[in-house]
């Protein structure tokens, strides 16, 4: 046991030193983790009150001052208060849908790829069914469906964005398998269960960190654009504020930090997350280290 | 492989080629028939089977006694055994009939009728934007890699990346349509034309003015995609042999880019194009629910806000099975094309 991870140490510390040599990527995962440490913390300061429509305390739409740093809303709600609230939503859906969508994927990945012939012909079909359909108009199908509750939100965009983990996956497991060790195995008596999770699995995991870091950042902003459109329940998100943001005019009424801050919000997490993601790309994928 | 083919050999070579391509295009347009079939099928039971039951969903907001609900219940079959439901579907989706529209109360076929030619306005020029754009600065940051161009170019599509298409537009509603500060609005907030629009040039001129800025958001979003898939496949052509080969016989850089390396770069990025073009149309719907723009998009934004469930099926399935006809499409041309993939 001590062997192991002594090793899984090491091959952590590599890791570690590889990825901070990608600046971009070391500056993504810094602000990521001030968001989501932010989001956590929420509750020590502030409540679900700051959302609440007859509690807003300041005028309403009134541009930044002392008392309400980012402007009000329609109702004299801080903007700042309910982007720090709101941000729990957004990256809440964010992390457990891309979560999903990675499970999805890679069961169904690794199941393609072991299982040659027609299972894993059947699963190829579904997979590349699901990657033809218009994502986001599949996706406000499905929610406006199931209305628009943060679980149906969350499995609407699961559903909607596997299959290209799911290809990814399969092409990963079909490469590995490939390799003596896995025959080996199989002569010892492997089965299907062991050759998958002891060797497969392992194996791929690396990839799927760095393809699961780039769907929290497309899930965040297809949460947004869901709830912009109207089909998320009224919890407060940076999509929403958006929506409420449009709904009152803010664009034409020239109440610029309403549209401003959410928005920024979205922009600078989700690049956060794209940057992260992109380097643990460069780290992982022997493909692409080559290349540079 | 011997090295010296007599031609005889090369003219019999030829036939089975053809006969593959064929068998490919068959095969590609039954897997494409069967994800139409497969839409159908996933329609008709995500309608009906998920929790949302679409007479309650209708009366939402109305005050119906049970048997009003009742008589919906009849007037929209839903009292029939789920399998007859579904044959009378199929049948009717096959034969066109998408429907009648609760709240139009008009034929679903009909409503498309009217908008989709706006949505093929709005769209066609966006793509056709995007995908230039896309391809010429893609093609030049890729024959460069790490160039202050090419640094800048992915610098770029990384930010346009990570920004919600609705977000952009409101932006630009902000700042072009209703003015901000000491810029006055300088392009409509909505719609696809003005009520006093004049006739004939004029009016052209009119709709070209209320299409800025959708068609705006639209290219930002999609081109960024394009201008990457363009960098990567000229990135892949700069160390072949031929470019060596063309350098060696003194073509001028700029030459060998044009005449070679984007050529050959072109097929890949134009297929993905097309591939992802459900991209596109999810953008669209985005585009046309922030601009009014009087399309496909916005019919179903609004079938979806009511919720029009007749609606939102019929365009949904509209959207989708034209989606998979263009994938066919592309993926066939492609195969047509490009004759390294043929023998792959």
């Amino acid at each position: 046991m001590s062997i192991t991870w002594t090793r899984r140490r090491l091959a952590f510390g590599r890791f570690w030193a590889s990825f901070r040599t990608q600046r971009a990527g070391v500056i993504g995962l810094a602000i990521l983790l001030l968001a989501v440490l932010l989001a956590v913390i929420a509750p020590l300061f502030i409540d679900a009150g700051v959302t609440n429509v007859v509690s807003g305390t300041g005028e309403k739409l009134s541009p930044p001052s002392w008392d309400d740093p980012l402007g009000t809303d329609e109702s004299g709600r801080s903007v700042l208060l309910m982007i720090w609230w709101g941000s729990r939503t957004s990256l809440l859906i964010g992390f457990l849908a891309a979560l999903l969508s990675m499970v999805i994927g890679t069961v169904l990945g690794i199941a393609a790829g072991h299982f040659r012939g027609w299972i894993g012909a059947i699963v190829m079909r579904i997979t590349d069914w699901f990657l033809v359909l218009p994502s986001l108009v599949t996706a406000l199908v499905l929610a406006a469906i199931l209305g628009g509750s943060t679980v149906t939100i969350i499995a609407a965009i699961g559903v909607t964005s596997w299959p290209s983990t799911a290809r990814l996956i399969r092409a990963q497991t079909l490469a590995v398998e490939a390799r003596p060790y896995i025959e080996r195995s199989q002569a010892l008596g492997g089965g299907h269960w062991h050759i998958t999770t002891r060797h497969v699995l392992p194996n791929v995991a690396p990839l799927l960190l760095a393809s699961t870091t780039l769907e929290v950042a497309s899930a965040i902003v297809t949460e947004s654009t869901l709830a912009f459109l109207g089909v998320s329940a009224n919890k407060t998100s940076w999509g929403t504020m958006l929506r409420g943001s449009y709904d009152w005019g803010a664009a034409t009424s020239g109440a610029w930090w309403y549209i401003l801050v959410p928005g920024l919000c979205i922009v600078i997490v989700v690049m956060a997350f794209t940057l992260c993601g992109r380097a643990l790309e460069n780290v992982l994928n022997p493909r692409l280290r080559k290349a540079v | 492989m011997t090295i010296s083919t007599p031609p005889a050999a090369d003219a019999i070579a030829e036939e089975p080629a053809r006969r593959g391509l064929l068998r490919y295009a068959v095969a590609k347009v039954g897997g494409a028939l069967l994800s139409i079939a497969m839409v159908i099928v996933a329609t008709f039971f995500a309608f009906r089977l998920l929790p949302g039951d679409p007479v309650r969903a209708l009366a939402q907001g109305r005050n119906m006694t049970p048997e009003q609900l009742d008589l919906e219940r009849r007037r929209l079959g839903l009292d029939k055994s789920l399998l007859e439901q579904f044959v009378q579907f199929v049948n009717q989706t096959v034969h066109f009939d998408l429907g009648t529209s609760y709240e139009y109360k008009r034929p679903v076929l009909d409503l498309i009728g009217e908008r989709i030619g706006a949505t093929l306005l709005l769209t066609g020029t966006a793509l056709v934007m995007a995908v230039s754009l896309g391809i010429w600065q893609g093609a030049r940051a890729g024959w460069k890699p790490g160039s202050r161009f090419d640094k800048f170019s992915t610098g770029v599509s990384l930010v346009l990346w990570s920004v919600p298409t609705f977000w952009l537009g409101l932006l630009l509603l902000m700042v072009f349509a209703a003015g901000i500060g000491p810029i006055p609005g300088i392009f409509p907030t909505r719609g696809i034309e003005s009520v006093d629009a004049p006739d004939g040039f004029g009016y052209v001129l009119d709709v070209a003015k209320h299409m800025v800025l959708p068609c705006l958001t639209m290219v930002a979003v999609v081109y960024a995609q394009y201008l990457l898939v363009m960098r990567s496949s000229v990135l892949d052509e700069v160390g072949q042999d031929y470019v060596t080969t063309a350098r060696a016989k003194g073509l001028k850089d700029d030459e060998i880019r044009r005449r070679h390396a984007v050529p050959n770069a072109l097929l890949p990025t134009v297929t993905l194009v097309f591939m992802r073009i459900g991209f596109v149309v999810g953008g669209a719907v985005t585009v046309e629910a922030i601009f009014s723009w009087p399309g496909l998009g916005q019919l179903f934004y609004e079938a979806i806000r009511v919720p029009d469930f007749t609606l939102m099926q019929g365009t949904f399935l509209l959207i989708t099975v034209s989606v998979i006809l263009m994938n066919t499409l592309a993926d066939v041309i492609y195969h047509v094309l490009d004759p390294r993939v043929r023998s792959a």
